[in-house]
């Protein structure tokens, strides 16, 4: 009895402080978020009563679903991306020799370490009209202009596949790493040369990596609202810079808050479909 | 009738040659795996690659199936040299020590993968298929994903995944190694079954010297990246002709001695314990010899035997089963296994009794160790042989 009872002690005192801390950190806001996307906006840039639904039928709006398709296109682009420069990085790293991969993984997590805003400052300084890269490319002539690489959708998508490529290589890695060698052998040894070998039995394998993967920089991308706002200089909004603006700029908080919603509610969706392959990825 | 020793072990039918190794060294960095390999693989033979975890045998099937390149030295396929040939352009297929199957295909898809590269026509592999699972009895399990396979069953698809090729060769690395002994017996037969059936030639990997000598043709044994013998199972076991070889298949009583003339076509051979009696023939005097006698030859004796003064000391009977032995202590203390018989005599424990053997049942093993006269020299631990010398001398 006593030693339950203790355990129980033991069980508060270990899981509580992190459950009073999702509470009133995540739980209340979130909350509060569902609160004002239900209340009308004041002309103090605040929220007011009465309760209404203003909000939700605001956003069935042609420029607001065109933003939005936007930023599913980007995300997805992003998504492409990152599977088609991440899938070789992994599995260079997942080959490489024991010596080597360690420092390559902690290539690709050092970024990680380093505020994402200096990083994308780091970009625009070599983007720019008199950066690094049009500098050089005049000196030694190829151009004889500058070229307009900042505040370009390309420079987003370049950003954005930058921000989120390690997100897309680390299931990746997991997964070719996996791989047991004698079946590459296996294929080899039954007649499949490399590509085929690739395509009948890594690839295959690999699926629940490359699913891993999609769906970590998808979510992240539909919600990246700082990458387009410093490379793309708010020449094109994504729902990321719409819910900011709603919130800091044009205050139309229970906009901003529905808009919010419904992004939680698009990454619910997208997660419960990565836990659904996940529970696949065993029985394989 | 043909007596086993006839058949000789190191020279093949020449004419079909499936597989011939030439000098073949397989160097990692300056850490030699194997040295100068030379072999010959008849067609429709079942050859074993037989040796302790290390000796590259493995490493020389690897060779074969092109999964390593060689250092030096030729790699012969059908005649032709396939220094530069990949895996997948090899006639031979492997069959992996964990099978090696493809978790996300099933038993029919793992089956027909070879057939699918070669681009066989369809209802070819659904025969084929169908063949193979029939011979290898996995009929109705084709829809089985391999995890739900037990270990025997998982096998039996590598090997049938392997043979619907038709390779000239199938080569075999330690395949049985993970199944249960019983499975793994009833699994030898059915291996052996299947090549004489099929007429494959079989290049099989083991450690295990009783699977070995079950289901070959021919064993080549391996030690340390050298071939030290090949020949028939029987051939290496009754007539070994390295140490190595003596110790490693099956169980050996290993003695050293010292040969001296005694006529007749006979050798006195002197060891530490006594004196023993063998067929002189290739013997030189003086020559340090080990003197290799198998369980089931060493026999006990109250009465000493002409010719023979090995005498010992019954230590223990040891109950194997099929069997019981006995282990003899010499009085320097190495110790014999005699297999005793059913029906022969028991022996108290402590009793004194008289070691021999047929002279044409000791296999001798020459060495290049130096004459036996400079080890004792070298060796303090003989002095009882000394004196036994002293002894024996003052009679002669």
């Amino acid at each position: 009895m006593r030693k339950k009872l203790s355990n129980k002690l033991v069980q508060t005192v270990m899981i509580g402080p992190t459950v009073l801390w999702l509470l009133a950190f995540l739980l209340a806001p979130l909350i509060i978020v569902v609160g004002i996307s239900f209340l009308t906006k004041n002309a103090h840039g605040g929220v007011n009563m009465p309760i209404t639904l203003e909000a939700y039928k605001s956003m069935a709006n042609l420029d607001y679903l065109m933003i939005f398709a936007r930023s599913m296109w980007l995300a997805a682009e992003t998504t492409i991306l990152c599977l088609v420069f991440g899938y070789p990085l992994a599995a260079i790293i997942a080959r490489s020799s024991k010596n080597v991969k360690p420092i390559l993984v902690l290539m690709v997590m050092l970024p990680f370490w380093i505020n994402s805003m200096i990083r994308l400052y780091g970009w625009m300084t070599m983007l720019r009209t008199e950066g690094i890269i049009n500098t050089i490319l005049l000196g030694i002539g190829i151009i004889d202009e500058p070229l307009a690489m900042l505040y370009t959708d390309g420079a987003v998508v370049l950003g954005m596949v930058y921000e989120l490529l390690p997100f897309a290589v680390l299931p990746l890695y997991t997964s070719i790493e996996k791989i047991d060698p004698s079946l590459l052998e296996a294929a080899c040894d039954l007649g499949a040369a490399r590509r085929r070998s690739f395509m009948r039995v890594t690839l295959p394998l690999t699926m629940p990596g490359i699913f891993a993967g999609s769906i970590q920089t998808f979510i992240p991308a539909l919600g990246l609202f700082y990458v387009s706002d410093m490379l793309g200089g708010g020449s094109s909004m994504y729902l990321g810079n719409l819910i900011k603006n709603q919130f800091l700029s044009a205050r139309n908080w229970p906009l901003g808050a529905a808009l919010s919603l419904l992004l939680i509610v698009i990454t619910i969706v997208l997660m419960r479909l990565y836990t659904r392959v996940g529970k696949l990825d065993d029985i394989v | 009738m043909k007596k086993y020793s006839d058949i000789k072990g190191d020279t093949p039918v020449k004419d079909n040659i499936v597989v011939r190794l030439t000098d073949v060294d397989k160097n990692y960095g300056d850490n030699r795996i194997v040295k100068k390999i030379s072999l010959d693989v008849s067609e429709g033979e079942f050859l074993t690659l037989l040796g302790p975890s290390g000796c590259g045998k493995t490493t020389t099937l690897r060779m074969i199936a092109g999964f390593e390149t060689v250092t030096a030295g030729t790699i012969l396929l059908h005649g032709e040299d396939v220094k530069d040939k990949k895996p997948n352009e090899r006639d031979v297929n492997t069959v992996f020590q964990n099978y090696a199957l493809f978790p996300h295909m099933n038993v029919r898809d793992n089956i027909s993968f070879g057939l699918v590269e070669k681009k066989t026509p369809k209802a070819e592999i659904k025969k084929r298929v169908s063949e193979m699972l029939k011979l290898v009895r996995l009929e109705g399990m084709e829809r089985r994903m391999p995890s739900q396979l037990s270990g025997g069953q998982k096998q039996r698809v590598a090997i049938a995944r392997a043979l619907v090729n038709r390779p000239s060769v199938l080569l075999l690395d330690e395949p049985l190694g993970a199944l249960d002994l019983k499975l793994r017996k009833q699994m030898q037969s059915e291996l052996k079954h299947l090549q004489q059936r099929l007429g494959i030639t079989f290049i099989y990997v083991t450690h295990d010297q009783e699977e070995a000598l079950t289901m070959s043709d021919r064993i080549a044994v391996m030690n340390d990246g050298v071939i030290e013998q090949i020949g028939t199972p029987r051939e290496v076991y009754d007539t070994p002709k390295t140490k190595f070889v003596a110790d490693f298949i099956g169980e050996s009583n290993i003695i050293e001695g010292y040969s001296q003339n005694s006529g007749d076509g006979l050798m006195d051979i002197i060891f530490e314990s006594g004196k023993a009696v063998v067929n002189g023939k290739g013997i030189d005097i003086d020559e340090m010899l080990y003197i290799c006698i198998r369980p089931e030859n060493l026999r006990i004796t109250r009465e000493p035997v002409p010719g023979f003064s090995i005498k010992g000391r019954v230590k223990e009977h040891v109950f194997v089963g099929s069997s019981t032995k006995t282990i003899i202590e010499l009085v320097n203390g190495q110790e014999l296994k005699a297999a005793r018989t059913p029906d022969a005599e028991l022996f108290n424990i402590g009793e004194r009794v008289n070691v021999s053997w047929l002279p044409e049942r000791a296999v001798v093993l020459h060495t290049k160790e130096d004459k036996l006269y400079d080890v004792i020299e070298n060796n303090s631990a003989s002095e009882m042989f000394k004196s036994f010398m002293r002894e024996d001398g003052g009679n002669a």
